[in-house]
């Protein structure tokens, strides 16, 4: 009996990583645990110290991480795990841990973690997450062994797709010729044979095993396939899910799974599912919704296929499908149902459009990254055309705008609420009225203009003319390139939302409003990522990039010294944008206000680490314009 | 001379003053600490008995979940009015043992670490008496009791008033886990004997053991 490790464990086993342990293991480790009573200010370790072999975990009490400099990076308290850098095993300490009130600190030994911890690679995921979380900005290393959506259990979805494998695949023994594989491979017009011994599959070869390893010489073609062949194969069950499929072949690297009669290695191969295969399913299923718009023939029926991309939105979401993934399909669909809708009005008008004119989504439409609520962002420009016409010429569209505006409505996009919607004479422009507008706010850079430049400068060709969407982006740049300090304005702008550093502690909550207590996600976490990257793509010169993720993709790209942060910032907007939404299918909302005390302690973590990410980018700004004298 | 003695002493007994053969450290941080408490029938010496033993081991400020000790005793005694106290009755869930093997167990964990409990007296007077019975020798142990220590930390001369420890834990802002059951009260005596020693420690930055003993008077009330 060991009554205290009892309740030590009962303790622990409500934090993670332990609560994703059998209670059988956290006693073990609670029956191991050195209990620390630490003072006010004293330091448990400090920078450049040897790493101890042990990691603590708050019982009681508040610790700090600082920095050389004295910066508090961090702050732990009940529950929270400091002192990770001991699963490096090796070096030194890179912040020092301070209490900051008084503590009591369960140690762990590192030969415990490896033992019950590390060992279950859903703790040592958690863990790693941790790990990054304690640590300013995420490695590159932390964030690919953390395949999110790799080890969340996947929901079976029968009616939407089980994967439809190859059966029959193509085979030989390991003694045949690579020749002679390469041959059947070609007759059957396959891009891989299985290697197998008495029908269990034992070996594979794909096209890419023959380019790098035949084709270059490296290996003779009259060898045996046995010394090309990729083995063992990992092995799955029939009845596996296009989700699982896809998740195997990402954790796993493979383009190719074997099938088997019972899912192991060694039952009979049934059958073989590629990442062809699976493509094809997957776009057969957007692309289905898509063509489906375009044989509409009225706007309610659009407005059905609304409500069932919502339903396919949710179902992805419970496969937890990578969110820029779902983030695109969704928006492809919305584009096509806007697409399909403006048809519907022109249709309808009396006279065709007098010039080219482009429909365009604003904001976080533009940008593609609102997938629930979502409400109309939009504005219109037509080309240039004589003074005299221009009224007219607006008229005109203002009038089929508020019929698309209506349209859209009806299929289930509300109106804007701040009314930046094209059939706003602010926001139905020719191309030289968009200019004079966009280079004043570039001009005059105040804070309303600021917010508009956040909201318009994110914009995405729908429908029309592309021809005068590229006009607009140039107007942009040059106006930008005229007027340097825009930048350092947008710079400031864009630290407005400084992230919370002490966030379990004290809730950076609304403190006043239907939102009482609840944290906004939107304007504390996402915007401040999303301004970031904007500005900082905008002083890049880089046209064509109007969306979060793929801003923070290309600005790795641009700038491999910064990879780090960028990617830290990367995949944190991608954390949100899937959390966000996921809360807003929980709580059938926009999924912008956050209950705190509701969230799991596993998804606090990570909404942790996005602000160590908000940090990062913001200082890395700070820096870059030189802000400290505008703030 | 063993033919003087009635009783032979038992192996365990030997093994356990042999840990006493070498000198005792007087430096806190060498010295092992085991933080004990009993759970008894009553607070009669003589007349009731220990129901439960634990204890954890304390040193250079780490508390050692691993080196800890618990034990429920099979009773003779049964007093129904402590129940409600400790919540032991005679037939709980817990494996009992009876006292010699319990006292052989205790003593081959203790060793010769310096013993820290609340009002020690008591806790150690039921120990000693359980020898008794055994006939064997008291406790060499040395003893610490963390009422007095908790003086020790007052600037004023606080002698003769009595602080429990839940008015201790109160003010120590220590959790109440398992309050009354011997293991968490040992624990709780532990966290109780770390945030004393730092108190102490800020105001005599040498302190050693001979600081933290009880006046050898008060030693002979036992």
């Amino acid at each position: 009996m060991n009554t205290i490790a009892q309740r030590i464990a009962d303790f622990l086993k409500n934090h993670p990583p332990f609560n994703i342990l059998d209670f059988q293991d956290v006693l073990a480790i609670s029956k191991r645990i050195d209990v620390l009573y630490v003072e006010p200010k004293t330091f448990v370790f400090n920078i450049n110290e040897p790493i101890a072999n042990a990691f603590y975990v708050v019982k009681e009490g508040g610790i700090g991480l600082y920095r050389t400099n004295n910066q508090l990076v961090d702050q732990c308290d009940e529950g929270d795990i400091f002192g990770l850098r001991a699963l490096m095993r090796d070096g030194l300490y890179k912040l020092s841990a301070q209490a900051l009130e008084e503590c009591v600190l369960y140690r762990i030994s590192s030969d415990i973690l490896e033992k019950y911890i590390t060992s279950n690679s859903e703790a040592n995921r958690v863990l790693l997450k941790m790990f990054a979380s304690n640590t300013l900005i995420s490695t590159k290393e932390t964030w690919d062994t953390t395949p999110k959506d790799a080890l969340t259990p996947i929901l079976d979805f029968t009616e939407e797709q089980s994967a439809n494998f190859s059966k029959n695949p193509i085979q030989c023994i390991e003694t045949t010729s690579i020749q002679k594989a390469a041959k059947l491979m070609t007759l059957h017009r396959v891009g891989s044979i299985i290697i197998t011994e008495n029908k269990k599959p034992i070996g594979i070869i794909t096209d890419k095993d023959l380019r790098s390893k035949i084709a270059t010489g490296e290996t003779k073609i009259t060898e045996s396939v046995k010394i090309i062949m990729s083995s063992p194969v990992k092995t799955f069950p029939e009845n596996i899910s296009i989700s699982e499929a896809q998740i195997a072949m990402l954790t796993y690297k493979i383009t190719h799974l074997c099938i088997t009669k019972d899912g192991s290695p060694n039952s009979e191969l049934t059958g073989i599912l590629s990442e062809h295969d699976i493509v094809v399913i997957r776009e057969n299923n957007a692309s289905g919704l898509v063509k489906e718009i375009k044989r509409t023939n009225s706007i309610e029926q659009l407005a059905s296929i609304k409500l069932r991309s919502e339903k396919l939105l949710e179902r992805y979401m419970q496969q937890k499908l990578p969110i820029s993934f779902i983030a695109k399909i969704i928006s492809a669909i919305n584009t096509a149902l806007t697409d399909q809708a403006i048809t519907f009005v022109l249709q309808t008008l009396e006279s065709t459009p007098p010039v080219t004119f482009s429909w365009l989504a604003i904001g976080s439409q533009g940008r593609h990254e609102q997938l629930l609520r979502t409400d109309q962002d939009n504005c219109l420009v037509f080309e240039n055309v004589a003074a005299k016409d221009y009224q007219a010429t607006q008229i005109y569209f203002l009038n089929f705008a508020q019929k698309v505006n209506d349209a859209l409505h009806t299929i289930g996009f509300e109106y804007c609420p701040a009314n930046m919607m094209a059939n706003n004479p602010k926001w139905c422009l020719s191309v030289s009225e968009w200019q004079k507008q966009f280079t004043n706010w570039i001009s005059t850079p105040d804070p309303d203009n600021l917010m508009l430049c956040t909201i318009f400068f994110d914009f995405d060709l729908v429908y029309g003319n592309e021809k005068l969407v590229n006009e607009l982006t140039e107007i942009i740049f040059k106006a930008i390139k005229s007027h340097d300090i825009f930048l350092n304005h947008l710079g400031v702008n864009a630290l407005k939302n400084p992230p919370p550093l002490s966030f379990f502690r004290n809730f950076l909550v609304e403190n006043s409003g239907e939102h009482q207590d609840q944290f906004d996600i939107k304007a504390r976490a996402m915007m401040p990522l999303v301004d970031a990257a904007r500005l900082l793509i905008l002083s890049k010169n880089e046209a064509g990039f109007n969306n979060t993720i793929a801003r923070y993709e290309r600005l790795i790209t641009l700038e491999p010294q910064n990879k780090d942060v960028y990617d830290a910032c990367l995949n944190s907007f991608k954390d949100l944008l899937f959390f966000r939404t996921q809360q807003g299918l929980t709580n059938n909302d926009s999924g912008r206000f956050i209950n705190l005390q509701a969230l799991s302690k596993a998804d606090r973590l990570d909404l942790k680490q996005t602000f160590r990410a908000v940090k990062a980018v913001q200082e890395l700004i700070q820096t870059r314009y030189q802000l400290a004298q505008f703030l | 001379m063993a033919w003087f003695k009635k009783h032979p002493q038992p192996d365990f007994w030997m093994r356990y003053k042999n840990t006493f053969l070498g000198k005792q450290p007087n430096e806190l941080s060498a010295i092992r600490f085991v933080l004990f408490d009993t759970e008894t029938t009553g607070l009669n010496l003589n007349n009731d008995r220990i129901l439960s033993i634990g204890a954890v081991s304390f040193k250079d400020g780490v508390i050692k979940i691993s080196d800890q000790f618990e034990c429920y005793l099979e009773q003779s005694v049964f007093n129904s009015q402590t129940v409600a106290i400790h919540g032991l009755v005679r037939t709980g869930k817990h494996h009992k043992m009876d006292e010699f093997e319990a006292l052989e167990r205790f003593l081959n964990y203790i060793k010769n670490a310096v013993l820290v409990a609340h009002h020690a007296a008591f806790d150690v007077g039921m120990i000693n008496n359980v020898l008794k019975r055994h006939h064997l020798p008291k406790l060499k142990n040395t003893v610490l009791d963390t009422s007095f220590i908790y003086k020790k930390t007052k600037s004023q001369s606080v002698s003769d008033t009595h602080y429990s420890l839940d008015y201790l834990i109160k003010e120590f802002h220590i959790p109440e886990h398992d309050r009354h059951t011997a293991s968490g009260d040992a624990y709780i005596t532990a966290l109780l004997f770390a945030k004393l020693l730092s108190l102490l420690k800020n105001k005599h930055p040498d302190l050693n053991l001979s600081h933290l003993k009880t006046q050898k008077k008060r030693i002979g009330l036992l």
